[in-house]
């Protein structure tokens, strides 16, 4: 029952994004945009060849991606909240879960596409894979994982924060430092000592190893096993902390 | 029916330390339709809110076609309908997936959802916009679609928070003919409103409250005779006789001061003889009219001498009770 009620509210959800051009071509386009402007005007600089920093970039690109995309999650869950659609929702017979738990499931829909849309891009400018068959089942499912964990951040924020203005902000903030200040777009080697302590305990950064090592052929097990740590650390407290402010506010 | 179809004893709620309702006791009939009035802040939309299992009552019981709405919610939720203040329905959808959305959260199969859908749409005059997103809908076809929504499982008690604020007159008769076919039909219909004259048009029982007391209740009718007396109404043949058959009727015995309004005046009267004096104090006065009459107070004028103070509207900027914002 919950379940088919979830798959209900996800497919309302998907509609939304099905329905909206604009939509449509953000969750399309600026995983493109970013991959061309970070390749061709970073990589010679950072890499010496636009080719050798395509490969680097590019497992960070998607974490990146990830992040940024599911600041939809928290617009979304803020917006049903400013209407009273809420209160309808709440009024009949079906599980409370199921409307976070819908709206995370049409999102991590939508950081898939994303995800296939910045590879497929990538491989056509010359990406090349290394991880083989496993390297890549395992990059798949961390991405969903991933997708999963973002999505319960960001839904908190979209039912902790009241205005969609401040859901915006908060989401920029968060997901901007986070990602810039981790190994996810630049080696970590050239920052000063301070920011490269932080770097180290950035989950971004172990997200961001933990796709290179898959895609790239590197080392795998531990930063994988970080990453599942803080995907399930972050479900865990995120999911939660999300549902019982639900339930608070609703 | 013996078993009401809403039952509540003694409801008590506080927001943030502030009294909204003191032990309300409410019961109406299955295919009543009962409407609930007061001033902003009053706590109707507590009463609903509570009832809807949207929010729950500090203290007292509260039933809904005998179902508890604390202890069993989603037991209530299965026998409800909820039309609020503000058309609860998804905006970026269309007005058929909206009710196919909430068909299948209901826990209808595909195929039932998509035929209830159309015969609500139908019903509810939608069937040609029904493709259309609804944000490119007018106010009233919104509020007739959020209507709809809230009769997808076919409810039993159905809430109408003030269901027609906002609308213009045409959708506004439009809502009231649905409601009372609804009630026509069985459902049990708790309205509550602002205006006066959308009680006093569709419910058959009327509760006055104020600040989360109840201060009347009995039919329209029986809440205007509690206003004390009735309603003279005079139109002077000319214009300029105004304030001269307002001198007249002002020395009638037993009568309020007369209130000029647009050519009429009105005055409160003891009971029907004064039409007889008025008649005859008018005539010897030498001032023709054209129209005399007396009728009981409306609602509005009982409502101002119940609470001492008039239907507000002016302070609808103030905080909703309750709401989630």
């Amino acid at each position: 029952m919950t379940l088919s009620q979830t798959g209900v509210m996800a497919r309302r959800n998907l509609l939304h994004v099905l329905s909206d051009p604009q939509q449509m071509i953000g969750m399309s386009v600026q995983p493109l945009m970013f991959l061309l402007l970070f390749v061709y005007v970073f990589g010679g600089a950072i890499s010496g060849s636009t080719r050798q920093y395509l490969q680097f970039v590019l497992p960070g690109l998607i974490v990146q991606g990830i992040g940024f995309g599911t600041t939809q999650t928290a617009l979304g869950l803020n917006a049903d909240f400013q209407r009273g659609l809420i209160d309808r929702f709440r009024s009949l017979p079906m599980a409370r879960s199921a409307v976070v738990a819908g709206r995370v499931t049409a999102d991590i829909a939508r950081t898939a596409w994303s995800s296939l849309i910045i590879v497929g891009a990538a491989a056509v400018l010359g990406f090349r894979f290394h991880g083989g068959l496993p390297g890549a089942l395992g990059a798949a499912g961390l991405v969903l994982a991933l997708g999963v964990a973002m999505c319960w951040v960001m839904a908190f924020l979209g039912v902790w924060l009241r205005s969609p203005e401040s859901v915006q902000a908060a989401g920029f903030m968060v997901i901007m430092p986070l990602t810039f200040a981790s190994s996810a777009l630049v080696p970590a080697a050239s920052m000063p000592g301070w920011l490269q302590a932080f770097v180290k305990v950035n989950p971004i950064t172990i997200f961001a190893d933990a796709m290179r090592g898959l895609m790239l052929g590197g080392p795998v097990a531990i930063p994988v096993l970080q990453a599942v740590a803080w995907i399930v650390g972050l479900s865990a407290l995120f999911g939660a902390l999300t549902v019982s402010w639900y339930r608070r506010r609703a | 029916m013996d078993r009401p179809a809403i039952r509540t004893e003694g409801l008590t709620k506080s927001f943030c330390a502030k009294r909204v309702l003191s032990g309300l006791d409410l019961e109406i009939a299955a295919g009543t339709i009962f409407g609930l009035l007061g001033p902003n802040g009053a706590g109707k939309t507590t009463v609903v809110r509570i009832l809807a299992t949207l929010v729950r009552p500090d203290s007292g019981r509260a039933y809904v076609l005998g179902r508890d709405v604390v202890s069993q919610p989603q037991r209530v939720r299965e026998v409800i309908g909820l039309t609020g203040q503000y058309a609860a329905v998804d905006n970026q959808i269309s007005a058929r997936e909206n009710l196919y959305m909430i068909g299948r959260l209901l826990g209808l199969r595909p195929r039932a959802a998509r035929a209830r859908s159309s015969q609500l749409l139908d019903a509810f005059g939608l069937a040609d916009a029904a493709a259309s997103k609804v944000k490119d809908y007018s106010g009233g076809m919104r509020r007739r679609l959020d209507l709809a929504a809230s009769l997808v499982g076919e409810p039993g008690v159905l809430f109408l928070d003030e269901p027609t604020t906002g609308l213009d007159l045409a959708s506004r008769n439009q809502l009231w003919d649905m409601i009372r076919d609804l009630a026509a039909d069985g459902t049990a219909v708790l309205l509550t409103t602002q205006y006066l004259e959308e009680a006093d048009r569709l419910a058959g029982q009327v509760m006055v409250i104020d600040h989360g007391v109840t201060v009347a209740q009995g039919s329209p009718a029986e809440l205007k005779s509690l206003a004390g007396g009735q309603v003279l109404e005079v139109r002077p043949l000319r214009p300029g006789d105004l304030a001269a058959a307002a001198s007249v009727l002002g020395k009638l015995a037993g009568t309020s001061r007369p209130i000029p309004e647009g050519g009429l005046l009105t005055v409160q009267v003891p009971d029907e003889a004064a039409v007889t004096a008025a008649a005859r104090s008018l005539d010897s006065a030498g001032v023709p009219v054209s129209h005399l009459a007396v009728r009981l107070p409306s609602l509005d004028e009982a409502f101002l001498s119940i609470t001492g103070h008039h239907a507000d509207v002016c302070e609808t900027g103030a905080p909703l009770e309750g709401s989630a914002r």
